[in-house]
């Protein structure tokens, strides 16, 4: 997990490592690791409910779902504060969820109705929180980078010491904004935590057809930004290597690029079928499935019989059926919010 | 329970699909989640997952045969389990787009109502017919207003469109007009409105052959009423007159007898639909007769309310051509002067005209016998006879006097 | 009353606005120590620090999303941009992300930001710093668009989009800077969305906005002199729109001419002309018309960049048409 050997020395997750073995200890904490267990079993029959509704055409729209990256949401959600911000872009229905929005009000908001998280205003790709500090999922690809480094910038006018998530897809490296809101976090020391849902694919199209770069935490070289690379796909790693990078980020005030390498099994969209990729290269990286991997070790270190996994796998599928039986029973939006939240008072 | 899976909708395009490759066969466990079938759509082949778990019982969609989106694909359910196709298939149909749709109903029910609104709107919104002549809409409604035709003015403007200033002309060659805007005020209005008096009531007076019915009411509960209404005036802001409760029991009454609500019209008789009773008011230039519509469906309050509104205008000379259209019976009230009875002249086309005199005490004899002092009040009906015969008009009159007299009647 | 410049009255709202409350900041290329492009900021970063004044690099479209960025999390960035035509480059920060924030989460997040700086042609800057944005911006729901035609109402309007909570365009005019005019000495704000009457008349409407208001008030001067009263209207705000003052200038005038410095086709000024024969249709007696740049790119060389813009030469023979006198 620790930075690749071409990361150079300035890379805050390669300082870090010397940290990793104290914070081992925490990983072999049973109900911690039973209780994330049971929330990336949640996130993922939750995101499964929703490809089902979808195709039972319970709603429309654009519908992107996060199966495969759980270990990357919780993860980083554990490192986090409740008042440290987060935003996103267009597949972050469990990202929500993660923050703080119940996922019932996440399912409502894709079913269009008025208790959803945005009242029916945002759908799929915008889920909304200001209680929970979630800005947003964000259609326009990249066009949330230069939003984090602006909540950045807020919380060092307030001197706060919270932080900002902002993920971003591995193409979105490439567009513009990415690199004008990089530089400015690094020019200001903007607590920016940019994190690289890096799936390897953008849409249909390989990164390596698209991008000039062999790894994507090298877009960090240029703004001389500290930088890191973490296996994404196992929930330990990735919750270490992030809680230090956080509390680094809080020291310092420094932005930090990180490269978490994921894999997305479903197609970029509801309508994608993934002919792009070949079936042993997703057998490979299922093989490496963040559930799999922490079910895998918690069997070997007698923390949990596969019967216990299995209950634990069956309260999140109910979790997620409950929420979406209760958004199923929602109204939709009055006619008349139409004309709301155009402009505030 | 055994659950059958449909046919989904694999993309936003897509209307049917075919069965690629069943990935379980009949008898094989399955877990939710876990791909099931590939479907081609219209896009491309996909792996569909299920949405349930235990055993496929039973494959109802052969492989490369395309179906309808929601067509069913197959059932799932613990092994062993017997379950009902055609129940299976009939909830699934029912239930096909379960997503609940129900929309607000006041949402629902406004959408007609705003597309009809534009729409009588629209029709209201009909152009001055103008023929072929090109004019400015300002021209247009100049010459509308001054009861021009707008064809014989000539138009100076681009390929003799006719504007505005053409129509300052137009207007002046008009005498009538101008008398109107630089005449002497002392003359003009009231000549016309007397000129109307005159020709009215000559035509009510020449065309109905007259009769008159005299009756007298004891007004003591109406004015107990009276007293109790005006004590809460200051609440409601509404003082209420006895004109407003002649108002009142007159339209009641006439509900109750459409023979009197009613004018004749040659080869027929109209019994009027509605009730709009029109009110005498008397102006230092004349009489006017504004009309409350739809009398009979008022209160007492809306009744006093919209006559003081009537007055008010009449006085101030605002009444338009709608205040006074369309009455269809009318009440002239000269007690206030302290008249104790006369007899008034029918309001064509109407078929009768109700006097109404002063309230004076009066002697009496009560319910018991005595004698007692009542405020008593004289009204003279005059009818047109060709519309309405002695026995009606008292029957009315008998209704009337007993609304007056004990106004709980009226509920 | 002082006579300050147009520039000079900008400055004073800002540093009023800021003064009064610490959530403001002001971002943009080199509006710090170089005191401003335009010199608009010129003294504010000796005021409020570097803090508060902050030099930007070049990067529109991530400075303005940072300003959306911060004002999420409920700060108030004043973003300058060196002029309109460099802010094409933050549309998308703009539009999708500004303007939609409000909706799309359903008023969770307001969006209180001002994105200001100079707009359209100025004197020989040929296609690329010629633009004039109103046109596109109006089109979008959640922003507001506000101009100013002289130094008085440039500080009164400036302080209100400050104080707004939504986004608001705020399009000012390089010829304009160094126009002087009286700005009261006493704070004052005019409330968004109420136009003004530059000079009453009763024979035809001309409205105009920023720097078109002197042309249309030219105009009228001209006009005056035979005997034609033009009755000269400023709505100040594109979005929201003051139509009652349009319209019953119509009503009184039964003529109007639009005077924009944009492109005919789907502008604030088509907009206006058929608002104005919906909800005057009676009214008119002549038919709505128009002057607008001619649909090119703005020329370089003098003689054609007037011949483009709507100056007085073009404007005069519309007047008069519409008042059948040619």
């Amino acid at each position: 997990m620790s930075s690749k050997g071409h990361a150079p020395d300035k890379s805050s997750g390669g300082k870090q490592s010397s940290k990793q073995d104290a914070g081992n200890a925490a990983y072999q904490d049973k109900s911690w690791l039973l209780s994330v267990y049971q929330e990336m079993c949640y996130f993922r029959r939750f995101e499964e409910r929703v490809l089902q509704a979808y195709t039972t055409q319970k709603f429309a729209g654009f519908c992107h779902v996060h199966i495969g990256q759980e270990g990357l949401c919780l993860g980083v959600q554990k490192a986090l504060r409740p008042t440290d911000y987060m935003i996103s872009g267009y597949r972050s229905h469990t990202q929500a969820i993660a923050k703080g929005i119940p996922g019932q009000q996440v399912f409502a908001e894709l079913f269009g109705k008025a208790t959803g998280c945005s009242k029916g205003n945002g759908g799929s790709m915008h889920m909304f929180s200001k209680e929970h500090r979630f800005l947003g999922g964000h259609g326009i690809v990249g066009g949330q980078v230069p939003l984090a480094a602006g909540v950045g910038f807020a919380i060092n006018y307030e001197k706060k010491d919270d932080i900002i998530v902002c993920y971003i897809g591995d193409a979105a490296t490439n567009q513009g904004q990415f690199h004008e809101a990089l530089n400015m976090a690094a020019t200001w020391n903007l607590p920016c935590l940019f994190i690289i849902e890096n799936n390897r694919y953008g849409m249909g199209t390989d990164i390596k057809r698209t991008t000039s770069i062999d790894h994507l935490w090298k877009r960090a070289l240029a703004f001389d930004m500290d930088h890191g690379q973490v296996d994404a796909m196992n929930i330990q790693k990735t919750h270490e290597f992030v809680s230090n990078v956080v509390a680094n980020i809080r020291k310092t005030k420094r932005p930090y690029l990180l490269d978490a390498i994921c894999y997305r099994y479903k197609g970029h969209s509801v309508s994608d079928p993934g002919l792009y990729r070949t079936k042993e290269e997703m057998a490979e990286w299922m093989a490496k499935d963040p559930i799999i991997q922490l079910g895998d070790f918690l069997k070997k270190n007698k923390m949990a019989t596969e019967e216990e996994l299995k209950a634990l796998d069956k309260k999140g599928k109910e979790r997620a059926r409950a929420d979406e039986d209760w958004a199923d029973e929602q109204p939709i939006p009055p006619e008349d919010q139409v004309w709301q939240n155009v402009y505030a008072d | 329970m055994a659950q059958l899976i449909l046919m989904p909708k694999l993309s936003d395009t897509m209307e049917e699909g075919a069965v690629a490759n069943w990935l379980k066969k009949e008898g094989e466990e399955i877990d939710e989640g876990q791909d099931l079938v590939e479907i081609e759509t219209d896009k491309a082949t996909m792996a569909f997952a299920s949405s349930a778990e235990g055993v496929v019982l039973k494959i109802l969609l052969e492989p490369h045969k395309s179906a309808p989106l929601n067509a069913p694909m197959c059932v799932i359910g613990k092994k062993g389990e017997s379950y009902n196709l055609d129940e299976l298939i009939a909830k699934a149909t029912a239930g096909a787009k379960p997503a609940d749709k129900k929309p607000a109903p006041a949402a629902a029910a406004k959408a007609p109502a705003a597309a009809s609104a534009a729409a009588s709107a629209s029709s209201q919104a009909q152009p001055v017919a103008t023929g072929r002549v090109k004019a400015s809409p300002l021209a247009k409604k100049i010459a509308a207003d001054k009861g021009i035709n707008i064809a014989t003015v000539t138009g100076s403007g681009p390929s003799g469109r006719v504007v505005a200033k053409d129509l300052e002309g137009a207007a002046a060659g008009s005498s009538m007009s101008r008398t109107v805007r630089t005449g002497e005020d002392r003359v003009i209005p009231n000549s016309m409105m007397r000129k109307t008096i005159a020709k009215r009531l000559l035509a009510g007076k020449n065309d109905a052959p007259h009769f008159y019915l005299t009756v007298s009411a004891d007004m003591s509960r109406m004015n107990d009423w009276r007293v109790r209404l005006n004590k809460e005036a200051e609440k409601t802001g509404v003082k209420v007159s006895v004109n407003d409760l002649v108002i009142l029991s007159v339209a009641k009454a006439l509900a109750q007898h459409p023979g009197i609500n009613a004018s004749w019209q040659g080869e027929s008789i109209i019994e009027y639909g509605n009730v709009h009773v029109a009110m005498a008011v008397a102006l230092p230039t004349g009489l006017v007769t504004p009309v409350i519509r739809h009398t009979d469906q008022l209160n007492i309050r809306d009744i006093a309310k919209l006559s003081r509104e009537l007055a008010g205008k009449a006085k101030d000379g605002k009444l338009s051509n709608e205040d006074y259209a369309g009455g269809t019976f009318t009440i002239s009230n000269l007690g206030m002067f302290g008249i104790e009875q006369f007899t008034a002249i029918i309001n064509p086309p109407q078929a009768a005209i109700l006097a109404v005199g002063a309230t004076i005490p009066t002697p009496g004899v009560d319910a018991k016998g005595q004698v007692v002092v009542q405020p008593r009040m004289k009204m003279t009906m005059s009818c047109d006879h060709r519309v309405i015969d002695g026995v009606m008009g008292a029957q009315f009159l008998q209704t009337l006097v007993g609304f007056l007299e004990e106004p709980l009647n009226m509920l | 009353m002082a006579i300050l410049t147009y520039r000079e009255a900008l400055g004073r709202a800002m540093t009023e606005e800021m003064a009064r409350d610490p959530k403001i900041f002001l971002m943009g290329e080199e509006v710090a120590q170089y005191n401003g492009a335009y010199k608009v900021s010129k003294g504010m970063l000796d005021r409020f620090g570097p803090e508060r004044v902050i030099d930007s690099p070049i990067s529109e479209g991530g400075f303005a999303g940072l300003g959306v960025g911060a004002a999420m999390a409920g700060l108030r960035p004043i973003i300058e941009m060196m002029t309109w035509n460099f802010g094409i480059q933050a549309y998308d920060q703009i539009i999708n992300h500004a303007a939609k924030m409000l909706y799309m989460s359903a008023g969770q997040f307001n969006v209180p930001i001002v994105f200001r700086g100079p707009n359209g042609a100025a004197h020989m800057l040929a296609a690329q710093h010629s633009q004039t944005v109103e046109g596109m911006l109006t089109q979008v729901p959640g922003l507001k668009v506000v101009t100013s035609c002289n130094p008085a109402d440039g500080y009164g309007l400036l302080k209100s989009s400050i104080r707004d909570n939504n986004p608001v365009i705020f399009l000012e005019s390089e010829m304009m800077y160094a126009m002087k005019g009286e700005v009261p000495d006493e704070e004052h704000l005019i409330p968004l969305g109420v136009g003004s009457i530059k000079r009453e008349g009763q024979h035809v409407t001309l409205i105009a906005w920023a720097k078109m208001v002197s042309r249309a008030m030219d105009c009228a001067e001209q006009l005056a002199e035979q005997g034609i009263e033009c009755e000269v209207i400023d709505p100040r705000c594109l979005r929201p729109l003051d139509e009652e003052m349009i319209f019953n200038s119509v009503r009184k005038t039964h003529r109007i001419v639009i005077i924009e410095e944009a492109y005919q086709a789907a502008s604030v000024g088509s907009y206006i002309a058929e608002q104005v024969q919906r909800f005057c249709f009676d009214e008119l007696d002549a038919p709505v018309m128009r002057v607008a740049n001619e649909f090119v790119p703005m020329p370089y060389a003098e003689n054609l960049e007037h011949r483009v813009l709507p100056e007085v030469d073009r404007i005069i023979p519309v007047i008069k048409q519409v008042l059948y006198m040619d």
